[in-house]
């Protein structure tokens, strides 16, 4: 089971990155995170329905194909003017179309966040699971907010508060669950 | 006029669809202010009478669903909504029809979204009339009332001075055009 972890913030050292890697260090057995590549995000063009035709540019070709190909999601997202970064939320919009054989439709897909900040981007959690919900995906009834994100990680990235790592743990049995529901459905 | 009261005995044999001349529709009130319709395509039914009783058993195609907007079906078939792709199946079995003249008075289960509860549906019903071909119909419609949200269709969204965009109850209409076989 290959899940794509993706990350709002594209920045190297972007902390919904490391919260990613925390999540990968937590799956059960079988189950492997695959990070896509920030540049697969910032490459994408603005959404414009006049190049959404049969020959789409190749980079949403590329961003669609991954997340066909991915079992489920995880996303990980900062909180930009209290709500999604931009190009997470143009992501999205390419993903979710065309509507009948979106990539994301029925997609299980679960939302993480954390912030340097006191709110760990719960704003911009909610509006992502919205957006995600909308776009067709079968979105995980949880979230993570991880706040004060700057002190959260230790060296090898894994979550500090045990609480939180706990719940980080539970969202990804949930999303496992969710996949595992979605195969035997369309078995 | 021989006839002195009416009738509560439900026409005897097997019946089966018209999926042509049938029909599974559903009403809720939007915006607080309109009447919000639409309906499903592939709609199977069945009604069986003898001695022992009658029942009415009918499935309906979630994923056959339609309105107006194409991109709104994707959604209402999204798992926000009946998540067509983990229920496929909206189903009804009746537990007891009472025919009271044209009146049919129906008990049943209705399923939606993995959810069973009780419904009563009140509705009408014909003697059977000789078709073309001479193939015998009889003609069946019912109304219920149910709240959506017992059934796991629970979206719905704030308006910006109070209430919210979507009714909780939906009023479900079906019209059967059912042949003896």
């Amino acid at each position: 089971m290959r899940v794509l972890g993706i990350s709002g913030s594209l920045r190297r050292d972007s902390l919904n990155r490391r919260l990613l890697r925390a999540a990968a260090a937590l799956l059960p057995p079988g189950v492997e995170l695959v990070e896509l590549d920030p540049a697969a995000i910032k490459s994408l063009p603005i959404y414009d329905q006049d190049d959404d035709t049969t020959l789409v540019p190749l980079e949403v070709g590329v961003l669609r194909q991954a997340i066909e190909e991915a079992d489920g999601i995880l996303f990980a997202t900062p909180e930009y003017n209290g709500s999604i970064p931009g190009g997470l939320k143009n992501a999205i919009d390419w993903a979710s179309r065309p509507v009948k054989a979106a990539a994301l439709r029925n997609k299980p897909v679960a939302v993480v966040g954390a912030s340097p900040g006191m709110f760990g981007a719960v704003w911009a959690q909610g509006d992502l699971r919205k957006a995600l919900g909308v776009a067709g995906a079968r979105v995980v009834d949880r979230e993570l907010p991880v706040a004060q994100a700057d002190e959260a990680f230790a060296f090898d990235d894994k979550l500090v508060d045990e609480d939180l790592e706990l719940e980080l743990r539970g969202i990804i049995t949930d999303l496992v669950e969710a996949i595992h529901a979605r195969e035997r459905a369309v078995a | 006029m021989a006839a002195t009261g009416t009738t509560t005995t439900i026409p005897q044999g097997t019946w089966a669809i018209d999926p042509v001349h049938s029909s599974a529709s559903f009403a809720v009130k939007h915006m607080v202010v309109a009447t919000f319709r639409g309906r499903f395509e592939d709609v199977e039914a069945s009604l069986v009478a003898d001695d022992a009783g009658a029942k009415l058993v009918g499935t309906v195609k979630a994923d056959s669903i339609v309105v107006k907007d194409e991109n709104l079906a994707e959604h209402l078939k999204s798992p926000e909504f009946f998540d067509t792709e983990q229920y496929p199946d909206i189903t009804y079995t009746s537990t007891s029809l009472r025919r009271d003249g044209d009146e049919l008075v129906a008990d049943g289960e209705l399923t939606i979204k993995g959810n069973t509860h009780p419904v009563e549906a009140r509705g009408t019903i014909t003697d059977p009339a000789v078709t073309f071909g001479d193939v015998e119909k009889i003609g069946v419609t019912l109304e219920a009332i149910v709240d959506r949200t017992k059934f796991g269709l629970e979206w719905n969204a704030p308006l910006p001075k109070g209430g919210f965009a979507l009714a909780d109850d939906v009023k479900l209409v079906v019209e059967l055009e059912l042949a003896k076989s």
